[in-house]
């Protein structure tokens, strides 16, 4: 396995005001990893990926992404990642291509880049048709997939994925892991949370995050074996509750 | 009636958590009625002008004294060509010149006739004529006196005014009912259609009416509490203005506290017929803010009287509830009438909310 | 400058593509233009007035006439007694009351000053009192007609009088409307460049692709420019439309220069776009944006002197306006458009727009926060 780290995150903790929603945690990704982000509601999942993408100021602590410090370079990270929130995101007045056009061009993508992008983008999701589609009228499988790819429009090295798949069918989720295996075959870092167990399955490694710490880091394998659980589940329960 | 409950309690916690809202709420009502009642003054006074004395006698002198002591005007200085006359209202630095002629005096005395011209910035006409009336006033005032003195009297019927229900000439009397009706509007019309417009566009109107709730349930349970806060309002102005400007309520206040919840009714139908029609807050701002509070400020005799309306707005004007409960509210607070002189005003207030109401539930449902 | 331009592309589209708001964007200068000029007119033209004459007398039936030869006062009842008259004010028939003592007659020629009373309706106050003006002015010319009988009967008087010249300039017809609408203009700018900034960038909040555009690595002065350009763009756009809907209806040209008018309106609309981009900063629902833009709006206006001057403001009062900007456009677009003055004589409000508009941009930028704490 590659073991070139890409981000580096050392005792980052978040307060709001004496709520410590995230508490001292460490871990590093490696470069091309699928990288699985759990936790119950409430667990500091989402303050810890708002951390990392420089959205919320750490309280104290230190994290590297894709190469830049969090507290001093929060403007080049910006441009080296990608993210899909649990809120979705496209805007749904625009349609389709004037979305790929508007997010594309705000990276910085040239007229000529954007139109590359936009022809690969339609066919390798086979809508052609809905280029044109205001974004409100489609089918939210569909919002969801064409957000990933404008997630990852400007070839991000890590792309951050907040509760990609919820309220998706699994059809749609399976459709939509496959992309995420693309993405990450071609070289790109998958940061992801997730609510679904069976997804955690799909994730090189996985970390379990129980009260705003990270309780246990590995292999889905190697957590199954150490927990004694047949499934992540089990893994998940166990850890949750504290066993 | 448990369901109905739940849902005044859902739309209750709304309202008190938005603690920002809340207080913009609160405080609204309270800094208009400071504003009217002790900034926005109808009456002119220190109204600044310039004088242009081209004689500079003792009677020109005696005149400019008057005006200045009247309380009414306020002198920017002197003046010295005519030209300057036009740079000083250019730059807005006076209102008003008086320009003496030369010799002024002399002639007055000598020959019994002499001139004043009083030059007005009429950009301002309304302005312009009270400021020429107060001068000319002043300057009527100082003849008789010149000439009583001397023994010649000009008048011989003498008149005597009774200001009936605001013998001090307040602004604010006339204010403190427009103010409850702009503030009851904006509570229950406009609150109401951007609350519900809300739940449309963020798509839990959706979960709400395949709930087994009942449709009517979910309007009267989002609108119950801004009757609540609407009522509350009103108190909050009623209780200020004894306090503040010495406005007692000559009515009964049972009669008062009905006839306001009759309006309240209609503001929430036309915030609930509003929601029905807009699809995004925006709209629903703008309909209510065009369609509503603009009228109510403009058109209902809050602020400006019907009767001098061109005829085309005085009919809008009698289509507005605000104006029939406007005329209410008058009557109650400052008249001290009973339902005896406001039967005709409460029953077209009452047909108007039913309407309202009936056109509401029909368009809810035709929307669903 | 490409990032900025795809922001303002993106802000237009979904403007134009709102097919509601379009229209409203149109209406509301146009219904404004009518209603509020029409409506906001304190002149009292037409007074409904009561007569209780006890005398019934020629002379007492020449002072109403008197009255009804004027235009202000229409004749609503005589009655004989005082009761009825009272009756009418309660029910709002009418506005005020005539009392006519009886042996008027009697006491006038025997010059014994007979004195007749007015009761008004003075919940209005100021109409009250001009009411009560117009009366007062025909008594007295009912006295000068008396006065003029009698100087033939008795020996001339030698009255010494000032003869007083009223004159009205930039607006000899006295027209009111013409007064107003340089004002209900500067309402419609800040109406509509408040409302839609305000609530633009909450209402991306609301619906989530906020965060979106805050992980992209735009700049902070690339934001605000991209979201602020198009309403400002609307703002001069509705000012000009606003202009001609007024040339048209009511044929007012702007005396002054109208680069002048155009000129300052853009400054001024910095500053309230920089007040809706403050408030869309520090909110976080399109409502509570709504009604805190709601708030600032209804006090800038009535503390401003639009309807009522400012110098008969109390102190307190007169540093609030100084300190509201929207005093100084209102000025600014009365003196250039009504008297025609030039860049010189606006130059006091002018500076001092400029001023806020420089703070109120620094101040906004300043709260703007791609990162929240």
């Amino acid at each position: 396995m590659n073991k070139e780290i890409i981000i580096k995150v050392e005792n980052l903790t978040k307060k709001f005001g004496n709520f410590v929603a995230v508490d001292s945690i460490s871990f590093e990704v490696y470069k091309g990893e699928i990288f699985g982000f759990l936790g119950a509601n409430g667990a500091g999942k989402t303050t810890a990926i708002k951390m990392l993408i420089a959205l919320h100021s750490p309280s104290s602590g230190k994290a590297n992404v894709a190469g830049f410090d969090v507290f001093k370079e929060s403007e080049k990270i910006k441009k080296n990642i990608g993210y899909m929130s649990q809120k979705f995101s496209l805007y749904e007045d625009l349609t389709v291509q004037e979305n790929i056009n508007f997010y594309g061009g705000i990276y910085g993508l040239s007229k000529k880049e954007l139109k590359e992008k936009s022809e690969i983008l339609f066919k390798e999701l086979g809508i052609e048709e809905f280029r044109n589609e205001m974004v409100v009228s489609l089918p939210l499988g569909w919002k969801q997939k064409i957000a990933f790819s404008i997630a990852v429009i400007h070839n991000p090295s890590i792309v951050f994925l907040d509760e990609p798949t919820g309220g998706v069918d699994p059809i749609t989720r399976r459709q939509f892991w496959e992309m995420i295996y693309k993405a990450a075959h071609n070289g790109t870092t998958i940061f992801v949370t997730t609510h679904y167990m069976d997804e955690a399955e799909y994730c090189d490694r996985v970390s379990i995050m129980v009260d705003g710490k990270i309780a246990d880091l590995d292999t889905p394998q190697m957590l199954k074996n150490k927990h004694n659980a047949k499934s992540m589940d089990e893994v998940f329960i166990k850890l949750a509750r504290g066993l | 009636m448990k369901q109905l409950l739940n849902f005044i309690r859902k739309e209750y916690y709304h309202i008190i958590r938005d603690v920002r809202t809340l207080i913009v709420l609160i405080l609204m009502p309270v800094a208009q009625l400071l504003i009217f009642g002790y900034a926005i003054r109808t009456e002119v006074n220190d109204a600044i002008i310039g004088i242009y004395d081209k004689s500079r006698d003792n009677i020109s002198n005696d005149i400019t004294n008057k005006m200045l002591s009247s309380g009414y005007f306020k002198l920017q200085g002197y003046v010295n060509s005519d030209s300057e006359i036009e740079t000083l209202f250019k730059s807005g630095k006076v209102k008003q010149v008086i320009v003496f002629e030369e010799n002024f005096g002399k002639k007055f005395e000598k020959e019994g006739k002499a001139s004043i011209q009083l030059i007005n910035d009429a950009s301002n006409p309304n302005l312009a004529t009270i400021l020429s009336g107060y001068a000319t006033a002043i300057i009527t005032d100082y003849m008789k006196d010149y000439n009583s003195k001397n023994n010649i009297t000009n008048t011989i019927i003498t008149s005597e005014v009774k200001m009936l229900f605001n013998p001090l000439l307040k602004s604010v009397f006339m204010f403190v009912p427009g103010l409850i009706v702009l503030i009851l509007m904006l509570v229950s019309a406009l609150m109401t259609s951007i609350s519900i417009t809300k739940e449309k566009e963020m798509g839990n109107m959706e979960i709400l009416l395949v709930s087994p709730i009942k449709p009517p349930v979910i309007i009267i349970g989002k609108v119950i509490p801004y009757v609540f806060l609407s009522f509350f309002n009103a108190v909050v102005i009623i209780v200020l203005s004894y306090y503040l400007f010495d406005i007692t309520i000559k009515g009964s206040l049972l009669f008062l506290a009905l006839e306001t919840i009759l309006f309240i009714t209609t503001a929430l139908s036309l915030g609930v017929l509003i929601s029905t029609i807009a699809k995004t807050q925006q709209i629903a701002l703008m309909v209510s803010l065009v369609g509503l509070l603009m009228p109510t400020m403009l058109l209902s005799g809050f602020i400006y009287p019907i009767e001098n309306m061109p005829f085309p707005l005085q009919t809008l004007s009698k289509a507005l509830p605000a104006t029939w409960f406007l005329i209410i509210l008058k009557g109650i607070i400052l008249k001290g009438v009973g339902i005896e002189y406001l039967l005709k005003e409460t029953l077209i207030l009452f047909g108007m909310t039913i309407f309202c109401i009936l056109v509401s539930i029909k368009k809810f449902k035709i929307r669903l | 400058m490409r990032i900025i331009l795809i922001i303002i592309i993106k802000e237009f589209k979904q403007i134009f593509r709102n097919k509601q708001m379009l229209p409203i964007i149109f209406a509301i200068p146009i219904v404004q233009l009518i209603v509020l000029v029409n409506a906001a007119t304190f002149e009292i033209k037409k007074i409904n007035i009561d007569v209780v004459d006890y005398d019934n007398s020629t002379s007492s039936r020449g002072l109403i006439n008197n009255f009804l030869s004027t235009n202000y006062f229409i004749l609503n009842n005589v009655t004989k007694n005082y009761e009825n008259s009272m009756e009418d004010i309660n029910k709002n028939n009418t506005k005020m009351i005539l009392i006519i003592p009886s042996n008027f007659e009697k006491d006038l020629f025997r010059s014994q000053s007979p004195k007749v009373q007015f009761l008004i309706n003075a919940e209005d106050g100021s109409a009250a009192g001009i009411s009560y003006n117009y009366a007062n002015n025909i008594i007295l010319s009912y006295n000068q007609s008396i006065l003029s009988e009698l100087k033939v009967i008795n020996k001339p008087l030698s009255l010494s009088s000032i003869n007083i010249i009223d004159k009205y300039w930039y607006n000899p017809k006295m027209n009111y409307k013409q007064y107003m609408i340089p004002g209900i203009l500067g309402i419609l700018v800040s109406i509509i460049a408040l409302f839609l900034s305000g609530m633009n960038i909450v209402r991306e909040k609301e619906i989530g692709t906020i965060e979106q555009l805050n992980v992209t690595p735009i700049k902070k002065y690339q934001f605000i420019i991209g979201k602020l350009f198009p309403f400002w763009i609307i703002g001069m756009f509705e000012l000009a439309f606003g202009l001609t809907v007024a040339w048209l209806i009511y044929g007012l040209l702007a005396e002054g220069s109208l680069y002048l008018v155009f000129g300052m309106a853009s400054v001024y609309l910095l500053i309230i776009l920089a007040g809706g981009l403050l408030i869309s900063t520090m909110t976080d629902t399109q409502q509570q944006a709504l009604f805190i833009a709601f708030f600032f709006l209804v006090v800038l206006i009535l503390m401003s002197g639009l309807f009522t001057p400012v110098d008969s403001m109390p102190n307190w009062a007169q540093w609030v306006a100084f300190f509201d900007p929207f005093t100084h456009f209102v000025e600014i677009l009365r003196r250039v458009m009504l008297k025609g003055a030039n860049l010189n004589e606006i130059k006091e409000p002018a500076i001092t727009i400029i001023i806020y508009a420089i703070a109120m941009l620094s101040l906004a930028i300043w709260k703007y926060k791609k990162v929240s704490d």
